[in-house]
């Protein structure tokens, strides 16, 4: 669908933007290297072909055993153009830091802060990186494959009552 | 003092059934007073609040049972009606809330997920609001139909017609039970 | 002499004051209110802290959470169709279009056509529950800026359009409607003729809305140049679906990137000028009305046929071959047992909710159950964005600019 915005990236960025793929649907991806995603961002948008004016969605995935562990994946899209495009960027556990494109597009604000609560990732630059989900007192990211699925962490105290019919069930793994 | 009565044997139950006749007749004057007049506090949070809204408005009328009126300051409200999800987040502040109604005080569980924290079974759900406050009446569903709704706050009426009301009462509220 | 001295002290120490003096304004601290999570106007479950300088907010903070339920977590420990009572808990006004949102992510992935029908039912269903959001937005942004009536008006339309989905789906509010491959069930007998009367009588409460509404001073004090936002900054900002129409972008996905069967269909896009909250109001009774003739259109295009995709890697085979055959009770017993086996990816399906587009992230190992789901919720940027919507503006204006945006937590806060 957007064939040539992967082009004019991998021309332009020769070792920083690799493996461009089509996804199912027409979508198209490309691997960004972590250091460069803040100037790949910036051509996208300030280049009048390319022209992505919106990010849509920006999140994280935690491919635990696998590394790099983290992926942060930004959907892009241009409203003149109509097209979108995928960039994929592969986060290492022990420098779980990129740099943060809220420059660019005021928009991926909260999606950044929520890639820090739920996965740990930090972003240099982002004007108020805090937990946005969960609570201040909470210890841990919970959309992590580590973290247990029935971690809570009360904030009041509780009372127990007994479970009569809380079993294995459907999360069997936790 | 229910715990007291608890270990007492037979002769308590018939001096608690012995109350004066007068003040069984004030009771159920107060029970008829309380249970058609409920000032809810609606702790609106998810889904079950648009069956709410609905449960108010024109068709499966609140008003007619006497608990139409919203208010919206704990202070003002005696019935508190949990409707929707609460998480860990959102616990303290159900304390405080209903720690800020003034007795005589009523809890409605509405929904599964105020009830018993519905499928939500993860790190971030309080699994049943009676975890941090006694509840009075539970309605299930997810969420429950209007009529299920109306049920239930029949049933509660019900329930506060057989509790003992007095005109001053002196007695502290207990904490962990409702009466 | 020492009275003439104490008479001209005296008349030094009353001196008039400085012009300079009575203009300065009274010095007064800045005011610090909590509009708590559980209030009212805050739809729900988010605190919004603001600072007041006499009557004009000079910030305001947002503090969310307070309804996160897990839902990515829970998702990625079920098989993917468990997922969908998840999903209709999202955007619970409109719960169908985030069935329909998922299950058209899972077919991406799963390179999966649906049958004629099964997209028409979808169209159906998911306009009908735009319908409902719309309504229900409009009736309580009435209610919060006083007019009630319109509330019970909208809340009775809302109301006869849920009893036709409860003939269909089996619930009023959490459908549990579309699957993988098509959806649950069929239509019963005499439904289309039974909505479209419903329809008309939809159509007569929310002529009243408008009327009641559209023009009425009261309201449009309230609503006109209250949040204003422009085009440029709205895509900036993420905004999608209505609100960045009232802006003044064009974009629908519908239009942009059309799915299911929305390119045999003749509709309109209402597009805003100002971006103010009367704008963001007025487009959604516009949508109303172009739901409307979508939904009739679709009502003349069904056809009979297959309401789900005939393999048995990913619908439930039909009963009597479940009771009857080898093969129907094996592929019964693992698609229930351990899902449906969606091949190894990642795909970003994107849709038009009620509220903008609607997005699904799902990445797959090849098992039964979600790998990841991330969900793109439309109200997200809008609700980001509200502290720098109401710079400047009054208190009382944070009511009627909550309401515009429509901000469903459940969506928001997964």
């Amino acid at each position: 669908m957007a064939k040539v915005v992967i082009d004019a990236l991998l021309e332009r960025f020769p070792r920083i933007v690799t493996d461009a793929y089509e996804g199912p649907g027409g979508d198209d991806v490309v691997f960004v290297r972590k250091e460069k995603i803040l100037e790949v961002c910036r051509f996208l948008k300030d280049d009048p072909a390319m022209a992505f004016n919106m990010a849509p969605y920006i999140t994280a995935v935690d491919y635990l055993g696998q590394e790099p562990r983290f992926e942060v994946v930004y959907n892009l899209y241009s409203t003149s153009k109509n097209w979108r495009v995928r960039l994929r960027v592969k986060v290492p556990e022990e420098d779980a830091v990129l740099d943060s494109v809220t420059p660019v597009w005021r928009g991926a604000d909260w999606f950044e802060r929520y890639c820090f609560d739920m996965y740990g990732l930090r972003f240099t630059g982002h004007p108020d990186l805090r937990r946005l989900f969960m609570y201040d007192e909470f210890v841990g990211h919970p959309l992590r494959k580590d973290y247990p699925l029935r971690g809570r962490q009360p904030l009041t105290p509780e009372i127990e009552h007994p479970e009569p019919f809380r079993g294995p069930g459907p999360a069997g793994r936790d | 003092m229910a715990s007291e009565l608890d270990s007492v044997p037979v002769i308590a139950t018939r001096k608690d059934e012995a109350i004066g006749a007068l003040q069984q007749m004030v009771s159920k004057g107060l029970g008829w007073a309380r249970k058609y007049s409920l000032f809810q506090y609606p702790f609106v949070t998810a889904c079950c609040g648009m069956e709410y809204m609905t449960v108010g408005a024109a068709r499966y009328d609140l008003d007619r049972f006497g608990a139409a009126l919203p208010r919206f300051s704990p202070r003002q409200a005696d019935l508190l009606m949990v409707t929707g999800t609460v998480n860990c987040k959102q616990a303290p502040i159900l304390r405080r809330v209903w720690e800020s109604i003034a007795e005589p005080k009523w809890v409605v569980a509405f929904g599964v997920c105020a009830s018993s924290g519905g499928f939500y079974d993860n790190y971030a759900t309080l699994q049943g609001i009676d975890r941090v406050i006694p509840v009075d009446v539970y309605i299930p569903g997810c969420p429950p139909r209007p009529e299920q709704v109306l049920d239930g706050i029949m049933l509660l009426q019900q329930k506060i017609q057989g509790q003992q009301h007095k005109l001053i009462d002196r007695s502290l509220p207990v904490v962990g039970g409702s009466r | 002499m020492s009275t003439e001295a104490k008479g001209t002290e005296m008349t030094e120490r009353a001196a008039p004051p400085l012009p300079s003096e009575l203009d300065a304004p009274l010095p007064s601290k800045r005011m610090l209110v909590n509009l708590g999570p559980s209030h009212p106007a805050m739809h729900g479950t988010t605190r919004a802290v603001v600072e007041l300088d006499g009557e004009k907010l000079s910030s305001c903070k947002l503090d969310i959470g307070f309804l996160h339920r897990g839902f990515e977590k829970s998702c990625e420990n079920v098989t993917w169709t468990q997922c969908f009572p998840y999903t209709d808990r999202l955007n619970y006004v409109s719960s169908i279009m985030n069935n329909v949102g998922f299950a058209l992510a899972v077919e991406k992935l799963c390179r999966l056509e649906v049958p004629e029908r099964a997209q028409y039912l979808r169209v159906i269903t998911s306009e009908i529950h735009r319908i409902c959001d719309h309504l229900t937005l409009v009736g309580a942004m009435g209610m919060e800026l006083g007019a009630m009536t319109a509330f019970l008006y909208a809340i009775e339309g809302r109301d006869l359009l849920w009893d036709r989905l409860t003939e269909l789906c089996g619930a009023r509010l959490t459908s549990n409607y579309a699957r993988v491959g098509g959806v649950a069930r069929d239509l019963p007998d005499g439904w289309v003729e039974k909505t479209t009367q419903t329809l008309d009588r939809v159509v007569l409460l929310r002529d009243e809305l408008d009327a009641l509404l559209t023009r009425n001073r009261i309201f449009l004090d309230r609503t006109r140049n209250v949040a204003v936002v422009s085009r440029e900054e709205a895509i900036d900002l993420g905004y999608t679906g209505p609100c960045l129409r009232a802006s003044g972008e064009p974009y629908d996905v519908r239009k942009a990137a059309p799915y299911l069967v929305y390119d045999r269909l003749d509709f309109d896009i209402p597009v805003g000028s100002k971006g103010d909250n009367f704008d963001r109001y007025l487009l959604r009774i516009e949508e109303m009305k172009q739901s409307d003739r979508i939904i009739r259109q679709c009502f003349e295009q069904l056809a009979p046929g297959e309401i789900a995709v005939a393999d048995p890697r990913y619908v439930l085979p039909p009963k009597p071959q479940v009771y009857g055959t080898i093969e129907g009770v094996m592929a019964h017993f693992k698609l229930v047992m351990e899902g449906i086996q969606v091949p190894a990816g990642e795909a970003y399906g994107y849709t038009e909710a009620a509220n903008g587009e609607l997005g699904f992230y799902l990445v797959s190992d090849g098992g039964g159950r979600p790998y990841k789901l991330g969900l793109r919720a439309p109200g997200w940027p809008m609700l980001a964005s509200l502290p720098w919507m109401l710079r400047g503006a009054l208190l009382a204006d944070l009511v009627p600019t909550f309401d515009s945006i429509n901000m469903i937590g459940g969506e928001v806060e997964q």
